[in-house]
């Protein structure tokens, strides 16, 4: 009995030692730390992104499982019109509105970064549509571009005279689509203005005393230490305002849902359209899916268009 | 046999009902299951007592038979997608009051209802023809919801301006309901149709543009038949009336005509009861008397031959996956005897109009000549994908807006009669394949 005894309680401590060595080994550690994480990752990232993927090679409607039939919802977009113009409208609107963002948010980041009266209040102002809810600044821009009760159109009709008519800020298809355009880069300004104001304070003034001591003018300081120094977050913000724009929602869908006549539905408000209210599941995630590579080009080229510059690294730009 | 707690309570409830109902001994007799309870999911109300009375009936059944009910009220937009995930998953609420086409989506989800539709048929004088198209399985018999009540689009419009116009009456024809159009302008007193992608408003109109031309979706047969000369007469049509419309329609929403009308802006537009509710009684005195001058009348008739419009239908359903069927058919058939669904219609003023024809005497009805109008929504109603199915291609080719871009894309310039309609049948094939 006694001899049985030890037996099990050497195997036991056997077992203790190879627990304790394994936990000892730091590959298994790390793997058994990053478990959680990845498990996390799976689940809530990976899992959805890759159902999306896969209902989109799918017939699945609402409330109906689907059939794989291969490529045959992205041959049919294809050959759709109001596909096509999506993509168009989508391409313009990113484009648009990110250039207008970048244009005004570094003018203010450079005004801001400079020793004004009440910087912190101008900061905080600046903020303003970054916190509005999206929804709420729609609304306001539905009633600021509204064919009869538009402020803009009163301003220039009933108060200055300057014009005999309302302006139809959305009921044609170019002033619609400006318009979007010109509610997204107000909504948009902040993140860009404040992220380069960020960029701009962590520039030294030492390099601008050197600049001016060797006799550059200030568009000259600007060209060569701002826009370099910059460049890196640049690079970061030009990025996710990309990504933000190209997968704006609720400002389009709120104010014109599309419309008119889909002159300004974007790829994401026609691919929530046609898989929720229109129940076509598989269609709807073929849109979403045909965004990916739009972002993942937009993603690569500033990630190795600017970020990874050689200059960064101490060589020639080339 | 034994006698639960719960028999007795039911049966004590019943007899205690019977006291003062007529429907009691339905109830007592219908076998609803022991410790039975029901989740129930309906759209949020569109008018104040809409959900205060609903709720209430929903009490008066709980008291009656001891059946405890839940009601979730969705959003309108959100309504369809949660009816999709309680059909897919088999989980969630027991009874769903839907859209119009929702049941006909998941049919074969749902349990027969064919009893109770035929009994509250007999003793409330028959439903309706477009109702039981509604209730009823595409060409059968099996009813597989109850159409609980619709909402109407007739015309609403200003008395004075139309008689200002040169009309006593509002036109009945297109010829008539144009040269009224017309004249309306001139005056600076514009109509005004949403022709925007308005879920509501938008398809309404366009809707009834074709029908009334005589010009549908699809054939019996559900084939494609928008691009015919019925739909380029209706297209032509469109243009010329939306050269007298006020400018701005193109982008206009579900609100768009009411915040209009509501302004004095326009004088003629196609909306439920609840727009002349809400500017009549508006504290604003100067809102409140446009309400006053307000009226309502038939949208034009066309070569149809009929009046035609849509009807924004609420379609109650009960799920196979509920463990109490006997419980949820009960409160549904509850819900529709005359004690309960009068004193709904009555209170929500006629925006919710009966699908069962003996409602038509309802007192709701009765009183303000101005809403009667809305008291035969049932019988000119034609439905999404008329002349065919009620089916999920009809429901996605409206929530697509085909019908409403077509027309759009006409009065707007951008494309002919011809190249619209074609373009309609296009974007409608790909949702009415097979």
């Amino acid at each position: 009995m006694a001899s049985a005894a030890t037996e099990s309680r050497t195997v036991t401590g056997r077992r203790q030692s190879r627990l304790v060595e394994l936990f000892d080994y730091k590959p298994f550690l790390i793997f058994l730390c990053l478990l959680p994480a990845a498990a996390f990752l799976l689940v809530f990232l990976s899992y959805p992104l890759g159902l999306g993927i896969w209902l989109a090679f799918t017939d699945t409607r609402i409330g109906r499982t689907g059939q794989f039939i291969g490529f045959e919802n992205f041959v049919s977009l294809w050959h759709d019109r109001v596909f096509i113009t999506t993509v168009g409208n989508t391409l313009l609107y990113t484009g648009a509105a990110t250039v207008g963002k970048f244009a005004l948010g570094l003018w203010l980041a450079l005004l801001l970064n400079n020793h004004l009266p009440f910087k912190s209040l101008l900061r905080a102002i600046i903020l303003i549509p970054w916190i509005v809810p999206t929804v709420l600044s729609a609304i306001a821009f539905w009633w600021i571009y509204d064919p009869q009760f538009s402020i803009i159109s009163y301003v220039l009709v009933d108060v200055l005279g300057w014009r005999d008519s309302y302006i139809d800020f959305l009921g044609q298809p170019w002033p619609a689509r400006w318009s979007l355009i010109a509610a997204n880069i107000w909504r948009g300004i902040p993140f860009v203005a404040i992220s380069l104001l960020a960029g701009l304070q962590t520039i030294s003034p030492s390099l601008y005393e050197a600049a001016m001591l060797d006799g550059a003018n200030a568009w000259q300081r600007f060209r060569h230490v701002t826009l370099p120094m910059l460049m890196p977050i640049l690079a970061v913000v030009l990025t996710f305002s990309v990504l933000f724009t190209f997968t704006d929602f609720q400002l389009v869908y709120a104010i014109t849902r599309g419309g008119p006549v889909n002159a300004t539905h974007l790829m994401a408000t026609l691919a929530f359209q046609r898989g929720i209210p229109g129940g076509q599941l598989g269609e709807g995630a073929a849109i979403a899916v045909a965004m990916i590579p739009f972002l993942v080009l937009a993603t690569l080229f500033s990630y190795f268009g600017l970020a990874r510059r050689k200059w960064q690294q101490g060589e020639d730009n080339d | 046999m034994s006698i639960s707690r719960r028999d007795v309570l039911i049966g004590g409830a019943g007899l205690a009902a019977g006291a003062t109902l007529p429907l009691a001994p339905a109830i007592a007799q219908a076998k609803i299951e022991q410790g039975a309870t029901l989740r129930v999911l309906r759209p949020t109300k569109f008018v104040e007592p809409d959900q205060r009375i609903f709720d209430e009936n929903t009490a008066a059944f709980t008291k009656a038979t001891g059946v405890p009910v839940r009601v979730d009220y969705a959003g309108w937009e959100d309504l369809r997608p949660q009816t999709a995930v309680t059909a897919n998953t088999g989980a969630g609420p027991d009874v769903v009051v839907g859209w119009a086409d929702d049941p006909h989506i998941f049919s074969d989800k749902l349990i027969d209802l064919t009893d109770i539709a035929e009994e509250l048929g007999k003793k409330y004088g028959g439903w309706y023809p477009i109702a039981q198209k509604y209730g009823k399985k595409d060409k059968t018999e099996q009813w597989v919801s109850i159409p609980m009540g619709a909402s109407g689009a007739p015309a609403v419009y200003r008395e004075s301006h139309v008689k200002e116009a040169g009309f006593d009456t509002f036109p009945k024809d297109l010829d008539g309901f144009l040269r009224l159009c017309r004249k309306l302008k001139e005056q600076g007193h514009p109509a005004g149709f949403a022709l925007g992608n308005a879920v509501g408003d938008g398809n309404a109109f366009c809707n009834w543009l074709v029908w009334t031309h005589g010009g549908h979706m699809v054939d019996e047969n559900n084939k494609v038949t928008i691009n015919s000369k019925e739909t380029i007469e209706a297209l032509k049509y469109a243009k010329a009336l939306y050269e007298t419309f006020i400018p701005g329609t193109l982008s206009w929403l579900d609100i768009s005509n009411n915040k209009a009308l509501t302004a004095g802006e326009i004088s003629v537009t196609q909306n439920g009861v609840s727009l002349y509710f809400s500017i009549s009684n508006s504290t604003d005195e100067k809102i409140a008397a446009i309400g006053k001058d307000l009226n309502h009348a038939t949208m034009p008739v066309g070569p149809l031959g009929r009046p035609s419009e849509p009807a924004l239908v609420i379609n109650a359903m009960a799920f196979k996956h509920t463990k109490f069927p006997n419980a949820a058919k009960e409160y549904l058939r509850f819900m529709m005897e005359k004690e309960q669904y009068d004193k709904w219609l009555v209170g929500c003023y006629g925006y919710w109009t009966q699908p069962l024809m003996a409602f038509k005497e309802s007192s709701v009805w009765q009183g303000n000549p101005k809403i009667q109008i809305y008291r035969d929504t049932w019988e000119r109603a034609l439905w999404s994908g008329y002349k065919g199915s009620i089916n999920e291609a009809a429901g996605t080719v409206n929530a697509e807006y085909v019908v409403v871009q077509m027309v759009a894309s006409v009065c707007s310039g951008q494309a002919t009669p011809e190249e619209a309609a074609a373009e309609a049948e296009r974007r409608a094939k790909r949702y009415y394949r097979t």
